[in-house]
């Protein structure tokens, strides 16, 4: 790990001021916030992360969680996995984010990881992580991708291109696409609200630009809307082992029926896509259709129609399939 | 030179070496500081880091910097690199060995501690972001006249082969036992999922969890 200053901010004006002298807030950062550390300290351990100064943010507040008035519910960019999803309102009103979290890494990583933190982890592609391959168009902007001609197991299938197949790791952001969850985001230039499925940036021919931050930009908290009544939500991941893995396939399920019909979806995916994967495709087939297996299989048909597998991971496309039945018939269940 | 320089080159120099017998860690602990020593560069700020304004040099902490740190119930005047992780730390400059390296990158729990009562891989997490916290290592948890409960249930059902992961195995086990998991031995594998044994220990693992769970549900 190279050598880096670290900065204790007593203020966030201070740390957004500090960060913005950064050239950019993506790939290559000069300046970087640590909170949990469980993402940046293990990238800087393998140099792919080299930031001047870190600025340790955890002093700052924005650990609360608060159920506001009109219904939302108010998450501090500082609150832990572990305590998020504990939080009898997660629990209870956005079960399938409680259950995303706690299928996401270790007890002890959730007891670091942070809200903020876990919305901007880095993707687990072998080539990303592993210096001794140049081929990383995230990492090294015009090196090409080694991950496409090479081993491709656990990479996308969903939102790749030429460029980059990378996969988003995160359950907790999956879960918060279903449940469409705005980002509020603290700048130089003031404060900005960004809606969870405007946040995240498909890698096209840029793929180290992964969200919506610029320099200086630091998430202050993470609103929840109101739930929506009577509805269930589940979260279903499949993997290679039974705890402490990423996603090969996973869904985040929002179900509300009336009288035996569909009459609102949410449906998200992760592992399969190279942000985390909100499918309008099966939200609209699911529309007012039955609740039935048949619409759930015809929505999860629509949900992989583009998918493009690579060479060592055709299967995800069944087992995505799968994944969303699954869930949908386990949200259904619930009913 | 300034006064603040003065001090720390004087805090850095090598205390005297303690009178006391030769032992194997010791012994090693030597040689690396000697090979250290001769091969280690003047600390180095990165070109970046001077590129970037001085407004903030107040709290900026450049090459080593000055920490607390409250491990076990004892407060540890430090100079460390920022780079430095806690688990290192815990290892080099306090010597508190009892924590382990295994893969250094949050995926083995071998270098499990307890932060402000909570369980956390201290290899993925800066000492000098800890000043103020209170640290618990598997030698502040227990003594060998007087073992916690997980110590000794971990003794007496086999919880370990080699003992390398043990006590992060005995350290996230002294957090699980408080957080809100189900009784089952599947909620137990699952809460301890955190932490690899190489040498398949983890049906003892689990049954020396229960008992000590069960022993509380009982008290």
């Amino acid at each position: 790990m190279i050598d880096f200053q670290l900065l204790k901010p007593k203020s966030s004006t201070d740390a957004i001021a500090w960060s913005a002298k950064s050239p950019t807030a993506q790939q290559g950062a000069l300046v970087r916030f640590v909170a949990g550390g469980t993402t940046l300290v293990d990238l800087m351990r393998l140099n792919v992360e080299q930031p001047a100064r870190v600025i340790d943010i955890n002093r700052l507040g924005m650990d609360r969680i608060e159920k506001r008035p009109d219904g939302t519910l108010r998450i501090g960019a500082l609150v832990r996995n572990s305590d998020l999803a504990h939080h009898p309102e997660v629990v209870t009103h956005y079960t399938a984010l409680s259950q995303a979290l706690l299928s996401g890494a270790s007890a002890q990583l959730r007891n670091m990881a942070t809200t903020g933190g876990n919305l901007l982890q880095r993707t687990r592609c072998p080539y990303f992580r592993d210096l001794s391959f140049t081929g990383c168009n995230k990492r090294n902007p015009g090196s090409g991708c080694a991950a496409i001609a090479g081993h491709n197991r656990t990479n996308a299938i969903l939102g790749g291109s030429e460029h980059c197949i990378a996969t988003h790791p995160s359950d907790m952001a999956v879960a918060m696409m279903a449940f469409q969850a705005i980002i509020h985001v603290q700048g130089v230039k003031g404060v900005r609200d960004i809606a969870i499925g405007d946040f995240y940036e498909l890698p096209g021919g840029t793929p180290n630009i992964e969200n919506a931050l610029q320099p200086g930009d630091l998430i202050t908290y993470v609103t929840l809307p109101a739930p929506i009544a009577g509805a269930n939500s589940t979260y279903l991941k499949l993997r290679d082992r039974a705890s402490y893995e990423f996603a090969l396939a996973s869904a985040a399920v929002v179900l509300q029926i009336a009288a035996g019909h569909i009459s609102q979806a949410r449906v998200s995916l992760g592992g399969v896509g190279t942000r985390p994967w909100r499918s309008h495709e099966a939200e609209n087939a699911l529309h007012g259709k039955a609740a039935n297996l048949a619409n759930y299989q015809a929505a999860a048909e629509a949900s992989l129609h583009d998918a493009k597998p690579q060479s060592e991971n055709g299967f995800k496309v069944e087992l995505a399939k799968r994944c969303i039945v699954r869930a949908l018939t386990n949200a259904t269940v619930s009913a | 030179m300034y006064p603040e320089d003065q001090e720390r080159d004087e805090k850095v120099q090598p205390s005297p070496e303690p009178k006391k017998g030769l032992t194997r860690r010791s012994f090693l602990s030597r040689v690396g500081a000697a090979g250290v020593a001769a091969t280690a560069s003047p600390i180095l700020a990165g070109a970046a880091i001077s590129e970037i304004g001085r407004s903030e040099e107040e709290t900026a902490l450049a090459g080593t910097t000055a920490i607390t740190l409250k491990v076990n119930g004892v407060e540890h005047h430090l100079q460390i690199e920022p780079r430095m992780s806690l688990l290192d730390c815990l290892r080099e400059e306090l010597s508190l060995t009892g924590t382990k390296k295994g893969c250094d990158h949050g995926q083995c729990g071998a270098c499990t501690v307890h932060i402000n009562g909570r369980r956390v891989n201290s290899c993925l997490t800066f000492a000098a972001m800890h000043e103020g916290d209170e640290i618990t290592t598997i030698e502040g948890l227990g003594q060998p006249d007087m073992l916690h409960p997980l110590q000794a249930a971990f003794v007496e059902h086999d919880g370990l082969q080699c003992g390398y992961c043990t006590s992060g195995q005995i350290m996230s086990a002294a957090a699980m036992v408080r957080e809100p998991w189900g009784k089952e031995d599947t909620d137990v594998q699952e809460a301890m999922a955190g932490n690899i044994c190489r040498c398949g220990a983890y049906p003892n693992i689990v049954a020396a969890i229960q008992q000590v769970r069960g022993a509380g549900g009982r008290a």
